[in-house]
């Protein structure tokens, strides 16, 4: 089991953050293509950052904790973790939106008298 | 470049595409800030989680040593740079389905005071025509 625990965490940022879309209706979810979109820059540099972390010894990870998957040459955990936090933060943003209708984001329509 | 030097070009680059490149201004805007007071107690959890155990670990030679809840300081601006990047894209793509410029205007950003009376523009000289006025012209 302690092979699944970074995955654990990271399923457990997922799992609590969404009510935020299932019951307050952010829609961060249902506008999926934006999201990927948006993911993309720093899923890439994030990426590159680690692999130069770690080729350089900035940081390591103890295997006894992963589940031995790799994708892009690091554990496929700490891709996810890229995916994952961005998609929490999208969230926790579009959940301060909505109950803040006030606190302008910058992508509401036009001012009209603008 | 130790990771140090790395987390302060990310906060700078991640600063300059918020507020120079595509000009989504979050740093700039309360509703950013409430969402990383937020996110900033969850941030704390997952880097203990991670480093606590030692999931992930540091060479010593290449952080400053002061450590948050396990994790070295320099994992919070990573963190912060990482959510301010997506979240700057995030409405910056939203602008364009909006049918906003995606880059963004040299306008300020639209504040809403909450609890405080707002004063009143004084009215400007041309209104602009509203729905229910009648074309002068055409």
């Amino acid at each position: 089991m302690r092979q699944l625990s970074y995955l654990a965490v990271l399923a457990g940022c997922l799992l609590g953050t969404l009510p935020l879309e299932l019951l307050l209706r952010v829609r961060v979810y249902a506008r999926w293509r934006r999201l990927l979109a948006a993911l993309a820059p720093g899923l890439v540099l994030g990426v590159a950052w680690d692999l130069y972390a770690v080729r350089h010894g900035h940081w390591h990870f103890d295997h006894r904790y992963l589940t031995g998957l790799e994708l892009a040459g690091l554990p496929v955990e700490e891709v996810l973790f890229f995916v994952v936090i961005p998609i929490c933060a999208v969230l926790t943003l579009e959940a301060v939106a909505r109950r803040r209708p006030g606190w302008s984001i910058g992508d509401e329509p036009a001012e009209p008298d603008r | 470049m130790t990771y140090t030097w790395l987390v302060v070009l990310a906060l700078l680059g991640t600063a300059a595409c918020d507020l120079v490149v595509l000009r989504t201004r979050l740093l700039c805007r309360k509703a950013f800030w409430a969402s990383y007071a937020i996110m900033f107690g969850f941030q704390l959890l997952v880097n203990g989680l991670l480093t606590g155990p030692g999931i992930v670990q540091y060479d010593p030679d290449t952080i400053l040593g002061p450590r948050l809840a396990y994790a070295p300081v320099e994992d919070l601006g990573f963190g912060f740079a990482l959510i301010l990047l997506t979240l700057s894209c995030w409405v910056a793509l939203g602008r364009r389905s909006a049918g906003l410029p995606v880059r963004g205007s040299s306008a300020r950003p639209v504040r809403a005071a909450r609890g405080r009376p707002t004063q009143r523009p004084a009215p400007p000289a041309r209104r602009p025509r509203s729905p229910g006025s009648s074309p002068s012209d055409g």
